[in-house]
């Protein structure tokens, strides 16, 4: 286990630096020179000079991604250019809305694909599987900003449950989960259908394994077997779509922030897009990059624990 | 040949026929606004209604379908033509380091959400339908990687392949010649299933104004357009999303449909 989880953590070192190169990289071709697009057209030479030697861009080029790294590594993620902010703050403002708007979809996706998926597998070929199989098609092809607009016209404009949009901070709990409640709806109801779906066929993968067939010889109903046996191993490849699914969830949650004018990270990168605030942008992407691969490394780590014979194999 | 994969072939081809349609004719002209005649409910002369400037709603789900088809159609073969050889190439030279340089490459690729490339893209490029069909591009070139890889792999270890490599065969043509035809029915039914992906992919960029630009017809567009008309018109908002739900819907079922035709395997295994 210990070799294996240090094969992994080599992997994971690796991929956060050629991100974090890819990441630099990518924002650096930027066409047009930030300091003479914050200044304008009319702006003299050696004033674009001077902004461009305040910004730190006339530097060479290792140079300002060894600074913009060991910066990262100590929680200093810049200063924003537009904003005359630390990076940071504006980050720290913006992820206590985009990180529990994903956590929230997260556990309600989870919480409607698990019972769904059970119910279909248990009732394989029947009217409730055949149901639920057609809503996961449905699910699975809508697109989840146009699920929220519906969501809106009918629970906020037309029976006024809910507010259509905006965000009024964590000082009233109930308010802010209030708040986040259709958004996260909006986002979880896709994902739970594609979970639904890998459930329902992982268990009955697991309902045609040779242990079932013993634990059902032994006495047990079809019911006990599934819920003593089968559920418990048809997790496995589930954990790994739940990992790789926070990350559609935190990625798209930048979309469904927009259909809900929720400031959360998302409206954050387009406004630093609009006004060629490059570091920000680095910065969030970089983050958001960061969370998938950690993300995606605990997943790994999560699995090899719970299936040994992944360990040997690596 | 399955219910599925009529219903879905079906939605389909009427979603490329209108896409084709187009070309030669639309109900009205999209281009120029009529805005006494702005928000009308579907109608006789407006079967689907009018937007905000008065336009018709059919025929602009009708030059919405082209862009949308063309978008993610480009984008799926980017994808398999840099994923395919990429795959084949892991496989051949399995365990090399090659290979383990295109696979760390995939997952590289796959940390990043394809929004955040398309965000990262635009953030260069600027916003246009091009720099959509990239971003959803470079997405697809690991899915097929790594599929090609997947299939091939049990490949080599079969008789026929050695048989090739007596015969003094390079692993270039054997990987054209042997390998690629034994995973075509593999890439059609991910190129379905990544082409529905592209659609709704295409439908958010441009959603959120990354993606086709003024005055392109694009489904994405309509429905940001519509969405503070919501409340007064909701046939603004209903109708591009039914048409993405559809043709997302059509594609789906038509790879699921394609995939128990093509492989006879799961269709004794579902008798």
């Amino acid at each position: 286990m210990t070799r294996y989880a240090l094969g992994r953590l080599t992997s994971l070192i690796i991929s956060l630096i050629v991100a974090s190169v890819v990441i630099f990289g990518v924002i650096e071709v930027i066409p047009g020179d930030p300091a003479a697009f914050m200044l304008g057209v009319n702006a003299r030479p050696d004033t674009i000079a001077a902004l461009r030697a305040e910004m730190g861009l006339d530097q060479p080029l290792v140079t300002r991604y060894l600074d913009w790294i060991t910066g990262l590594l100590r929680g200093d993620f810049g200063q924003s250019w537009t904003y005359k902010t630390p990076v940071s703050e504006l980050i720290n403002d913006r992820i206590w809305v985009s990180l529990p708007l994903a956590i929230y979809a997260l556990i309600l996706s989870t919480l409607i694909a698990f019972p769904a998926g059970i119910y279909a597998a248990s009732r394989r070929g029947g009217a409730g599987d055949i149901t639920i199989m057609g809503a996961t098609q449905l699910g699975v092809a809508i697109p989840n900003f146009w699920f929220a607009m519906i969501l809106v016209l009918i629970f906020a404009i037309n029976l006024r449950w809910f507010s259509a949009g905006g965000f009024p901070g964590w000082d009233n709990p109930f308010q802010a989960i209030k708040s986040l409640t259709l958004p996260a709806i909006a986002l979880a109801l896709p994902q739970a259908a594609i979970l639904a779906r890998v459930m329902r066929s992982s268990l009955l993968d697991m309902l045609g394994e040779d242990f079932i067939r013993t634990a059902r010889a032994k006495g047990l109903s079809r019911r006990q077997a599934l819920w003593k046996h089968a559920v418990r191993n048809a997790l496995i490849p589930v954990l790994t779509i739940i990992g790789l699914q926070f990350s559609f969830l935190l990625a798209g949650g930048i979309i469904i922030e927009q259909v809900f004018f929720l400031p959360g990270l998302g409206r954050l990168i387009f406004q630093s897009i609009s006004a060629r605030d490059l570091i920000v942008v680095e910065s969030v992407v970089m983050l958001l990059v960061f969370t998938v691969i950690m993300v995606n490394f605990l997943v790994d780590l999560a699995y090899a624990a719970v299936d040994p014979r992944l360990r040997t194999k690596a | 040949m399955s219910r599925n994969l009529i219903i879905g072939t079906a939605l389909t081809l009427v979603f490329i026929a209108l896409a084709a349609v187009s070309f030669v004719w639309t109900p009205a002209d999209i281009e120029t606004l009529d805005i006494p005649n702005k928000l009308q409910a579907p109608n006789a002369t407006n079967l689907l209604g009018t937007d905000h400037f008065g336009r018709d709603i059919l025929s602009m789900i009708m030059m919405g379908a082209r862009t949308s088809i063309a978008v993610a159609l480009v984008a799926v073969g980017i994808g398999m033509a840099l994923g395919i050889p990429l795959g084949l190439i892991a496989a051949a030279r399995h365990g090399s380091l090659l290979d383990e340089l295109i696979m760390r490459g995939n997952d590289l690729v796959f940390a990043f959400p394809s929004l955040v490339i398309a965000i990262l893209i635009t953030a260069v490029f600027g916003a246009s339908a091009i720099n959509a069909i990239i971003a959803i591009g470079i997405f697809n070139i690991p899915v097929f990687a790594r599929l090609t890889r997947g299939a091939a792999l049990p490949l080599w270890e079969r008789d026929f392949i050695l048989a090739a490599r007596v015969c003094g065969k390079s692993a270039t043509r054997i990987s054209i010649e042997h390998i690629l035809p034994n995973i075509t029915n593999l890439m059609i039914v991910q190129g379905t299933i990544q082409f529905s992906l592209g659609i709704l992919a295409e439908a958010a960029l441009s959603y959120i104004g990354l993606g086709a630009q003024p005055p392109t017809a694009s489904w994405g567009r309509m429905l940001a357009d519509a969405q503070t008309l919501v409340s007064i018109a909701p046939h603004t908002a209903l109708i591009p999303g039914f048409a993405i739900l559809l043709m997302v819907l059509g594609l789906n079922l038509m790879g699921d449909g394609l995939r128990d035709w093509l492989d006879p395997r799961i269709r004794v295994a579902r008798t």
